[in-house]
């Protein structure tokens, strides 16, 4: 399929060039629209996560009105519902966002390193090690320790999964299927020893860490934005740098060091790129599964394989599924707050299984 | 590997040998320690006013053979995965029909008024079938081929998802959360041994099959093409094999939980052993699995005293190396 969709894009550019030299230096009709239709998606989904975020700033235990919603925005020492809006729901709605924007990124690049539909961050094991480091936390140390270290325990964590899972893959080289195995091993060992620290623990730490687990963006403040913000700002950039290198990875080893790509370098390099969104994401805001499979996959659907527009789709599409899911789990069983992973998988899940079931077709 | 005949049985003798051993240290070792006089007699002149005797009859019995029968399952299961897909990694575990068995025993439990394993073994009967079917229809190649990364990544994700669906339940439910939390790990412990009686004719049926199906089994390694060659159906065949494996997967997740990694090492194990014959490597499955749970169940309850670790976390611990092991020498190829 990939080298169906390349060799299309060769044709493209073929025809590009054939039509720069007869047309005066007008793009051909295809590239020309191609670039167009990737401009408008980008911006109807800028657009929609704009109203949504409108939205959900409205909607909660305590309804507004948006216009109300908008003169508390403008003017929040003013309107009576000031605070709600900017110390409650705000930070919660953008966190929301944002811890998408990363899974989703992260699970696109790990995708294309592994050219592999069914890679994610959870599936290789970088979660894993977060919970783990987060768990252990949790139950032991947040007696004693505040708990703004809990981010830097998961963290650490999925940086030092990463590493185990980057070291045992390692065999004269990397191959993807070794990465990918690996790293479902170490996945297993990490939920055994997530399970046992849980079960090892008393009842209310073990249910805090359980929710922890499930992923939830319950009281989010405006330091965590500041503490996740940072990472993202970093390295998406980074990753979109590399994204050319990336479009010849996906061509396979062999040609990519033909076509003068350093394979495990960049494939290095992105890797850190995709832990690094991956941990930082799952330090603020739990164990959210599936935004890194399946955010990738409707980008994919929209947008086609170019990763350079992929990852900045996939971004957007992450934090929309995020902010809803937070959103349904906030108002749909008042007056329950429920964790929006449950919500997450909920969708995520049945989408994802149907999406397999299509792509062997 | 064990060529002859002799070796064979030798061979066997000693995996019978190693796994009443494991059964008699499950007995007699634990946070009480009993005698040995008080061991024998609790079997042979049981007196029910003594302690010990006491513990060894309601507690340690029903919990080895618990320990032993679902060891033994989860390895022949393990077995047969790898023998029809053809993938060293393929087992219960990883290919997530010991996660769809538990998503529809934490359904019955919270949701339906379904709490003893007779009751609910039929819902971890009926998830391990959507498991296997949904893992099955996405593991599958364009062609119908299974390739190891494919089915390995689709169990993975089947397991996420029936995971993640049960930690939802759990979470709005928050007084399941409590009893079934150690169940979910995997354990052995606490079990009566009312709850296995209703079980045994569901594993003895799965062992009944398993034995006519040897020979078919072992056509079904020459390849497809030999089968029908020998006038039988290839996919007839994987089918009655798949169903022993959901008899005895789910069978053992109703009773026991999510122990993973036993039905992925032992296959290995005993074809080291015995050779690819599933007439000798099976009964070697067996006896090897349950001398491992059983030991692995003896270990989990001397790592942190006083405390128990869930048998389900130590079969994980043991066998993630293995697991990468073997992910990365066999797999070289694919």
């Amino acid at each position: 399929m990939s080298q169906e969709h390349i060799s299309q894009k060769h044709m493209n550019q073929t025809l590009n060039m054939c039509g720069s030299g007869r047309i005066s230096g007008r793009n051909s009709y295809p590239a020309q629209h191609a670039k167009r239709r990737a401009q408008c998606i980008l911006l109807s989904l800028g657009a929609l996560l704009l109203a949504s975020a409108w939205l959900s700033l409205s909607l909660g235990s305590y309804p507004t009105h948006p216009l109300k919603v908008l003169e508390a925005l403008v003017a929040p020492a003013t309107s009576d519902i000031g605070f709600i809006i900017w110390e409650l729901r705000l930070p919660r709605i953008v966190l929301a966002i944002l811890v998408g924007a990363a899974l989703a990124s992260a699970g696109a690049i790990l995708q294309g390193i592994v050219r592999n539909p069914l890679a994610s961050p959870d599936v290789i094991g970088i979660t894993g090690g977060a919970s783990v480091a987060a768990v252990l936390f949790l139950v032991s140390l947040s007696t004693t320790l505040s708990m703004l270290w809990l981010p830097v325990a998961a963290i650490l964590g999925a940086f030092a999964a990463a590493l185990v899972v980057f070291a045992l893959a390692w065999r004269k080289g990397m191959t993807p299927t070794r990465l990918v195995l690996v790293g479902v091993g170490i996945s297993a060992a990490m939920g055994a020893v997530t399970t046992l620290l849980i079960v090892l623990s008393d009842d209310t730490l073990a249910m805090n860490a359980y929710v922890w687990l499930t992923g939830s963006i319950y009281a989010a403040q405006w330091g965590d934005i500041q503490g996740l913000l940072p990472w993202l700002v970093l390295f998406i950039p980074l990753a979109l740098l590399h994204s050319r290198h990336m479009d010849t990875l996906s061509l396979g080893d062999d040609t990519a060091t033909g076509l003068g790509v350093n394979v495990t370098r960049s494939r290095l390099l992105l890797m850190i790129c995709s832990v690094a969104l991956a941990g930082s994401a799952v330090a603020f805001a739990g164990g959210l599964s599936f935004v890194g499979l399946v955010a990738p996959h409707i980008a994919r659907r929209l947008i086609g394989r170019g990763f350079a527009l992929l990852l900045p789709v996939s971004a957007l599409v992450g934090g929309l599924i995020v902010l809803y899911a937070d959103l349904l789990g906030r108002v749909a069983f008042l007056p329950r707050d429920l964790p929006a992973g449950i919500f997450v998988s909920g969708i995520g899940a049945p989408f994802f299984v149907y999406l397999l079931y299509r792509i062997r077709q | 590997m064990l060529t002859t005949r002799l070796a064979k049985f030798t061979g066997l003798a000693c995996g019978l040998l190693f796994a009443l051993i494991a059964f008699v240290a499950s007995v007699a070792f634990g946070h009480t320690a009993i005698s040995t006089t008080n061991l024998v007699d609790a079997v042979l002149h049981y007196d029910p006013t003594n302690i010990d005797q006491i513990i060894v009859r309601s507690e340690r019995l029903p919990r080895a053979m618990i320990a032993a029968i679902v060891g033994a399952s989860l390895a022949v299961a393990g077995a047969l995965m790898q023998t029809m897909t053809r993938n060293p990694l393929a087992s219960p575990g990883i290919l997530g029909i010991n996660a769809g068995a538990m998503f529809f025993v934490v359904v019955s439990v919270t949701l339906l008024p379904l709490h003893s394993p007779s009751q609910y073994v039929w819902a971890a009967l009926f998830g391990a079938c959507i498991a296997a079917a949904v893992v099955y229809l996405l593991g599958r190649g364009r062609h119908g081929e299974l390739s190891p990364l494919r089915v390995v990544l689709a169990g993975v994700a089947v397991t996420a998802l029936f995971v993640s669906f049960s930690q939802g339940l759990l979470i709005i439910d928050q007084e399941g959360f409590e009893s079934v939390l150690f169940w979910l790990a995997g354990s052995v412990s606490g079990r009566e041994l009312d709850m296995l009686t209703p079980l045994l004719p569901l594993f003895l049926s799965a062992a009944v099959l398993c034995l006519v199906l040897m020979r078919h089994a072992n056509a079904l390694l020459l390849g497809d093409d030999v089968v029908k060659g020998l006038g039988l159906s290839a996919n007839v065949i994987k089918l009655l094999l798949g169903l022993v494996v959901i008899l005895l997967a789910g069978s053992s997740v109703a009773l026991a939980g999510m122990i993973g990694f036993v039905g992925l090492i032992v296959p290995h194990m005993a074809r080291g052993l015995f050779g690819v014959d599933h007439r000798w490597m099976l009964p070697g499955c067996m006896l090897l699995g349950a001398g491992l749970l059983l030991f692995a169940d003896v270990v989990a309850r001397f790592v942190i005293p006083p405390q128990e670790i869930p048998v389900g976390v130590m079969t994980a611990l043991l066998g993630t190396p293995f697991f990468i092991y073997i992910a990365r020498r066999r797999l070289q190829a694919a």
